[in-house]
């Protein structure tokens, strides 16, 4: 068999997605239980949180909507925030449809209700990396959600479980994003788009409320890779102002 | 309070979260895509994780000012560092939970 082949043995497969989501699922897991004590806090039961982890599934948005329910908010002012928080998903999944070829509308559909900003992390650095395929992906992002739905309705039932602080747990998932993003940079151009969108990410967030920032400075940071690669790869021949 | 239309709600959120995720895989990823759409999406994982690391190590608050003296940012530059060296996912994760609990106890 070739090496890059991955084994599609369905227990070769398994293990492989839900060992690679064991970064996930760690830091889900002071994140989930903090969430389940403030929605139980906000009258919320161990049934209605999991139903919201299982439904919505998007960390964020579920801290914010449990706030604004709590406050009073409605239907249409929480179902609005919700799609304005969540629509950095549009672009992470844009970056994974180069790696789903080939695929019937069905699994894309199953594939898609996982993808979180730390599957598509996860992922785009595996797939990338070869003996990598959309049913691994499907486990570690089904493993992940698993994770998430379990560590929510357990805080629900009133606990924290782990001391706050405790073992450095709540660093696991940044800890993951600092050496994805190290691994994504693959040459010269990708460290400076790293750059330009860091620090994009900082100005905007420091001058608008909310998280359009994330979307904001990757579209302008990518958009800006891609004029510079141009640029390299086409260059000025004389004559040419 | 939690509202009657709870159930409602979630649907609501269920839904506008799911079609961002779902639509571009729907729409793209069996399609021939332009050179240059191709080009942009390869460099969105880097400018995403970068987008969403660098507030979380040197911003903080509501509303967000900037905080250069964070354990959070102290702790990422040695991890950091280690993810360069050594290009260990478990490795990165298991050190920086480590030097995060430290300075925990020392800060």
């Amino acid at each position: 068999m070739h090496s890059d082949t991955p084994n599609n043995r369905w227990t070769e497969v398994l293990k492989d997605g839900i060992i690679g989501a064991w970064p996930i699922c760690l830091g889900y897991l002071p994140i989930g239980l903090a969430f389940g004590v403030i929605a139980q806090k906000a009258g919320l039961s161990p049934l209605e949180i999991g139903l919201m982890s299982v439904l919505v599934y998007a960390g964020s948005a579920q801290f914010i909507a449990v706030s604004m329910l709590s406050a009073g908010a409605g239907l249409v002012p929480t179902v609005l925030t919700t799609f304005t928080v969540n629509l950095r998903h549009l672009l992470m999944s844009s970056s994974l449809s180069t790696f789903m070829r080939n695929l019937g509308p069905g699994r894309l559909s199953l594939f898609a209700y996982g993808v979180t900003d730390e599957s598509f992390a996860l992922n785009s650095v595996k797939f990338r990396g070869g003996r990598w395929d959309w049913r691994r992906a499907l486990v570690l992002n089904h493993t992940a959600n698993l994770a998430w739905i379990a560590s929510t309705v357990a805080g629900g039932f009133g606990g924290e479980f782990i001391p706050a602080g405790a073992f450095g747990i709540d660093y696991a998932l940044v800890a993951m994003f600092i050496c994805l993003l190290i691994f994504q940079l693959r040459g010269m151009l990708y460290v400076a788009v790293a750059i330009i969108a860091g620090v994009l990410a900082v100005v905007i967030s420091l001058l608008i409320p909310g998280n359009s920032y994330i979307v904001i400075a990757s579209v302008i940071a990518a958009a800006l890779g891609v004029v510079i690669r141009r640029k390299r790869s086409f260059p000025r021949t004389e004559g040419q102002p | 309070m939690i509202p009657d239309t709870y159930l409602y709600i979630l649907l609501g959120m269920g839904v506008v979260t799911y079609v961002p995720r779902w639509l571009p895989l729907a729409l793209l990823s069996n399609r021939r895509l332009p050179e240059w759409f191709e080009q942009w999406l390869d460099l969105i994982p880097a400018a995403i994780l970068s987008a969403l690391i660098l507030p979380i190590l040197i911003t903080t608050g509501e509303p967000r000012h900037l905080d250069l003296l964070r354990p959070e940012l102290l702790v990422a530059v040695p991890t950091l560092l280690f993810a360069v060296k050594t290009r260990s996912l478990a490795g990165t994760v298991v050190v920086g939970m480590f030097l995060f609990w430290l300075a925990g106890k020392f800060l």
